[in-house]
């Protein structure tokens, strides 16, 4: 059961950091325009530029 | 730290003073895939003066920020082939969403935590006993308590306000429910008990969230499509000063302003004509289909459309005492008594909410009786809260209505109101106005009976005046050459005479030249030919009055015209059932008269004249050019003027209502087979899990059905 000393913080840091990756996609606007996003990743790079 | 070089120093400034230059928002419908993007965002890069500009997708915009003014980015859009509009930027003023950004976020945070808790749970439920198994729960609590209470807060808050009132809504047992179950897992994970509602709480929090951001999001792009039509008009006014004139709002006219109206305008306020003469189109406010000669000092009303030369405006009334707004007021108490209707969910919510935490208690009253244990009497009841908690129930009607609106949007139907589609479906009736809904502001006239030279003839007179009826028959006979007429004059508001080699001819009012009494006629030396000319149908109205009649509705025409040209149209569609030359006030009269036998009236018309009876009926339909004030009263707009397209609004409503009803079935099915067993106590935490995940998928499911299909 000794392993469960490294397992759950690691469980909860990922937790965590999916949680922050979540907060940081909806701070930066990225769910505005969601069909935009989906077709401008078949356009030029140079035109993608935000 | 300081800049090393002037450029550097320079350069966040110049960005600064970038961002605060205008951001003009344009409205282009045509927009459709990756290529627009790249076109119309490559395209204005290039434009001299423009900053940035992006294209939004999702709500068919672009927003340029520049210094340049919008007509200049109308044009540029224009090269490369996309028709846009500009939008007033005061009327979208507040466009931000936060509130959905702040569901979005709650949502996340409960799927997250949910996701953790699960985690530890499932090591529970496969085994884990003793000391670990309380770490577990301790964890678990020490994840679930804080983020239940913060992303459960639209319910709290919602229960809270309907228990002020003395209501009680859907909120109440869902927060019931959320704040027992995490409190008394707190208690026993204290106790070092063995059952612990932690995942349950959270799982609930993130179902129920789903099902609001939905419903949020439904409503959000209705509004703000709405939006977008408004603002597609500009509320300004031309007002005449010392030195020329000047663009101001509406709502700064005064009385005794003089304002300029250019020709195809609106006339901003009510008023007098002060300049000699001036033609109007006034259907969108009395459904008359004609044009209107006014003389100077005529009385105008706002929403009249200016249809010859520019002409000014003394303004005679602003604000309250404006037709408009005397027809807003009975809009207003006629949309109160429509939002007194209940919606399907909340007349079941009035029979849940009791039902459960009657049952609630009686199981916790039962088993403290018999085993005189508080604590597992509680557990129970708890287990019993969870388990009926409406998550199906909050999901099934917005999972529904999401489905059937989105889809109806793709059809070019914008829902605007949360009801709409449950009333929609209970429509027997459908009231139609002529003007501007069944038909079309241009005319078309039947010549079958004249030569050749008396065609020539009525084109050479037709193309002198710049009443509407002449323009419209000049365009009609733009294949003839006109033929040549000396002495021509026009006399205002009546006709056209002239002289072809010998003979006088004249074009003009009927009672004018001396024949008949409505109507165009066309007189060469003594004969007199009427020129008859009739509205044209607009495209797709055959094919909605057909698919209505085939699905058994009762039609009926109700126009401000008169009877002859309201005869003759309802003959020409096969409706045998129209009233003519009625007031507003009359077709709303009318409208509550059919409510009053459960004929639930549908109102399917564009004007002013209408706006009342739209708010009145039981579900009401405008046209996307409707007037302003009837696409706010109505609950559908027709975005793409797709009427062919209006009998498949009442079909896909009926569905969804249909797959509603079947969702509530499916939820209380799923009830029957688990309260029984949280009722004798055997309903475990992963019971619990497994029933709420099964019946909100099954839900979801179903609702889509919504979307597919003819």
């Amino acid at each position: 059961m000794n392993v469960l000393v490294f397992l759950i913080p690691i469980s909860l840091g990922l937790g965590g950091l999916g949680i922050l990756a979540f907060v940081w996609t909806l701070k930066s606007h990225q769910y505005d325009d969601p069909s935009g996003d989906a077709a401008r990743i078949l356009a030029e790079d140079d035109v993608c530029r935000k | 730290m300081m800049a090393a070089c002037p450029a550097c120093a320079a350069a966040p400034a110049a960005l600064e003073l970038a961002q605060t230059a205008n951001a003009i928002q344009l409205s282009v419908p045509s927009v459709r895939c990756a290529a627009c993007i790249s076109a119309i965002e490559s395209h204005l890069a290039q434009v001299q003066g423009v900053v940035s500009a992006r294209v939004n997708l999702t709500q068919k915009r672009v927003q340029i920020v520049t210094d340049l003014p919008a007509s200049k980015m109308v044009e540029a859009l224009k090269q490369v082939g996309y028709d846009a509009y500009p939008l007033d930027s005061r009327a979208l003023a507040n466009d931000v969403d936060a509130e959905g950004r702040n569901l979005l976020m709650r949502m996340g945070v409960a799927g997250f935590a949910m996701m953790n808790v699960m985690l530890l749970s499932v090591a529970v439920w496969s085994g884990a006993s003793g000391a670990t198994r309380d770490l577990f729960h301790l964890i678990s609590a020490m994840i679930a308590i804080p983020m239940v209470l913060y992303a459960a807060q639209p319910f709290f808050q919602n229960a809270c306000s309907a228990l002020k009132v003395g209501r009680l809504n859907m909120d109440v047992p869902i927060s019931l429910a959320i704040l027992l179950a995490s409190g008394m897992s707190l208690f026993e994970t204290l106790m070092g008990g063995e059952h612990a509602y932690f995942d349950a709480a959270l799982s609930l929090t993130f179902f129920l969230l789903i099902g609001r951001y939905l419903e949020h999001r439904t409503r959000s792009a209705a509004h703000s499509a709405a939006k977008e039509l408004a603002a597609l008009e500009a509320h300004t006014a031309e007002r005449r000063t010392e030195t020329g004139s000047e663009t101001v709002p509406i709502e700064a006219l005064k009385v005794g302003d003089v304002v300029l109206v250019a020709s195809g305008m609106r006339v901003p306020a009510d008023g007098l004509l002060v300049t000699p003469q001036g033609i109007t189109d006034r259907s969108l406010l009395t459904g008359e289909s004609e044009p209107v000669s006014h003389a100077a000092f005529d009385q105008l009303h706002a929403g009249e459309f200016n249809l010859a030369g520019p002409i000014g405006v003394k303004v005679s009334a602003v604000g309250q005492d404006t037709r408009l707004h005397q027809i807003a007021r009975l809009v207003e108490t006629a949309e109160n008594a429509r939002n007194r209707y209940t919606s399907l969910a909340d007349r079941a919510a009035q029979i849940y909410a009791p039902a459960v935490h009657l049952l609630a208690l009686v199981t916790f009253a039962g088993w403290f009786f018999w085993t005189q244990d508080v604590r597992h009497a509680l557990n129970i009841a708890i287990a019993v809260l969870i388990i009926t908690c409406p998550c199906a129930l909050g999901l099934a009607v917005p999972a529904v209505s999401t489905a059937a609106i989105s889809r109806l949007y793709r059809l070019g139907f914008l829902v605007k109101s949360g009801t709409a589609l449950e009333r929609l479906a209970e429509v027997k009736t459908i009231v139609m106005d002529k003007t501007g809904t069944l038909t079309s502001p241009d005319f078309s006239f039947d010549l079958s009976d004249f030569g050749a030279q008396d065609l020539r003839i009525a084109k050479a007179l037709a193309q002198v005046s710049a009443h509407p009826l002449s323009q419209a028959l000049n365009t009609y006979l733009s294949d003839h050459t006109p033929a040549e007429l000396t002495d021509l004059r026009e006399e205002n508001g009546c006709g056209v005479l002239g002289v072809f080699g010998q003979t006088p001819v004249a074009l003009g009012k009927a009672d004018w030249i001396g024949a008949g009494d409505t109507g165009l006629c066309l007189k060469i030396g003594d004969d007199v030919h009427a020129l008859p000319f009739q509205e044209p149908l607009r495209t797709g109205v055959p094919e909605m009055v057909q698919g209505l009649q085939t699905s058994a509705f009762k039609l009926q025409v109700l126009s401000g015209d008169t009877q002859a040209k309201t005869r003759k149209l309802a003959n020409a569609l096969g409706l045998s059932r129209f009233r003519s030359e009625i007031s507003p006030e009359d077709k709303s009269a009318y409208i509550e008269g059919i409510t009053d036998k459960a004929q639930f009236p549908c109102m399917i018309g564009d004007g002013l004249n209408d706006t009342v009876a739209l708010a009145s009926a039981h579900a009401s339909i405008a046209p996307g050019a409707a007037l302003d004030a009837a696409r706010n009263a109505a609950d559908v707009i027709v975005i793409d003027d797709t009427m062919e397209k209006i009998p498949q609004v009442f079909a896909i409503s009926r569905k969804a209502v249909a797959l509603s009803r079947q969702n509530f079935g499916i939820a209380i099915a799923y009830n029957a087979v688990a309260v029984p067993i949280a009722i004798l106590g055997y309903a475990t935490p992963l019971a619990a899990a497994l029933a709420m995940s099964l019946s909100s998928i099954t839900v979801l499911i179903n609702a889509a059905r919504v979307g597919y299909g003819k």
